[in-house]
């Protein structure tokens, strides 16, 4: 590593990751309870959704206001997705899945706001996200389906020579679903956010500048973009895996 | 530089070691307060959120339909309220027909009687005229055939002769008859 010279080039991209105590100094110790930068904007989220389903949704208006519009909105179009996607039974884990992506979404978002804490950018947070998903599907496949669940396994449609092949594929792709599903989440957060920091480092070279500040805004955009999109995915493949549960048969 | 001493290998001079979401001595803090945010989350949309958003939707919804039921009545007391308009139109002007046709026929029966009777009168004068015309023409000939003995009297005495006033009389009576 060479010695940052002339004030230069030294960005240390991964900083903005690191958890800290809120309270205290940089350096104490972070114990499961210590409330840290991440509980801090996890916080925020919870405020955020407050603030818009909660607060917006007082008026409970016939004819809705812009708030209550939006929190509609963000309400008939994840119902909308369960029911489409998953069918009419899995509506009662629409609760569930709605706190998923309204977590996802309003993290991704309050991330995006400089110098904030990016909570879903750590495996850790989507990995219980994802396993939390792979478990509760794996269950309620079980409890619907009883041991009718491992068809899902079975391809019924495909030759009978291929079937235990495909099985054996059927079964590793299963497995691997929680790992995609939370590393596909933290992976894009991650690196958006890196890169973010590495654009913007270079904006202390005056010759780069401009392409740097350029460079930031656009690939900004682009992680607005992510944000969205990366919290749609989580959730309609949350969907998708709820499907399988409730109805396993190909 | 002071080295700060840090709880952690993660963090070396306050920048970090490795990616910092591989950092196990996080893993218990970041789970622990998902946990927490993830209920939270929860408890406020079953228990708030999702019951007032699906009461205020169901509602809306029942409005709107309440509301194109009513509609529904009102267009059908529309229509209702055209057709009694219609039929009053057609009835008046069933009622007006029937009064103007009485009105012609009374005056068409008024004025053949008054046609009728102007006949007569004329009728009655032209007999009349042609009564008169009859007498004055009889007078005319009783005159003329005056006028003519008188004039043939004359005649004859200006010739000189003795006038006979019974052949004169014959003479001309011969001569009107002849005519």
């Amino acid at each position: 590593m060479a010695e940052p010279s002339e004030g230069g080039l030294s960005f240390h991209p991964m900083d903005q990751f690191i958890i800290k105590p809120l309270f205290g100094d940089a350096g104490d110790p972070v114990y499961w309870h210590t409330i840290t930068n991440s509980t801090f904007w996890m916080a925020l989220a919870v405020l955020s959704v407050v603030a818009l389903f909660v607060l917006g949704t007082k008026g409970r208006g016939i004819v809705p206001g812009r708030t209550q519009s939006v929190a509609e909105l963000a309400y008939g179009f994840v119902h909308k997705m369960v029911e489409d996607v998953a069918g009419k039974d899995a509506l009662k884990f629409f609760p569930y899945i709605f706190t998923l992506f309204l977590f996802i979404l309003f993290a991704n978002f309050l991330a995006l706001i400089p110098t904030s804490f990016s909570p879903t950018s750590h495996i850790a947070v989507t990995a219980i996200l994802g396993f939390g998903v792979f478990f509760t599907v794996t269950i309620v496949g079980f409890v619907k389906n009883g041991p009718g669940f491992l068809s899902l396994f079975w391809v019924s449609s495909a030759p009978m020579a291929l079937r235990p092949i495909l099985a054996v594929i059927e079964v590793i792709s299963y497995f691997v679903r929680p790992v995609s599903h939370s590393i596909r989440l933290a992976g894009n957060i991650m690196a958006g956010h890196a890169v973010l920091k590495v654009f913007a480092g270079f904006a202390a070279v005056t010759a780069v500048a401009p392409l740097s500040i350029l460079g930031v805004v656009a690939i900004y955009g682009l992680e607005v973009l992510v944000s969205a999109i990366q919290a749609y995915v989580f959730t309609i493949l949350t969907c998708v895996y709820l499907k399988d549960a409730l109805h396993p048969h190909h | 530089m002071a080295d700060p001493v840090s709880a952690t290998a993660c963090v070396l001079d306050g920048n970090a070691v490795g990616m910092p979401q591989l950092c196990g001595d996080w893993f218990a803090n970041q789970i622990f307060w998902l946990l927490v945010t993830l209920v939270a989350i929860y408890f406020v949309l079953s228990r708030i959120v999702l019951p007032r958003i699906s009461a205020v939707l169901a509602e809306r919804s029942g409005t709107i339909s309440n509301d194109l039921a009513a509609a529904e009545d009102l267009k059908r007391q529309a229509v209702e309220a055209e057709e009694t308009y219609q039929k009053a139109l057609a009835d008046a002007r069933a009622e007006a027909q029937r009064i103007s046709g009485e009105a012609r026929a009374a005056i068409n029966a008024d004025l053949e009687a008054a046609i009728a009777k102007a006949d007569e009168q004329i009728a009655a004068k032209s007999a009349e005229s042609e009564k008169q015309i009859a007498e004055i023409r009889a007078g005319a000939v009783a005159s003329v055939t005056e006028v003519a003995k008188d004039v043939a009297v004359d005649i004859v005495q200006a010739m000189g002769g003795k006038a006979d006033q019974t052949a004169v009389d014959a003479a001309v009576a011969a001569r009107v008859k002849g005519n």
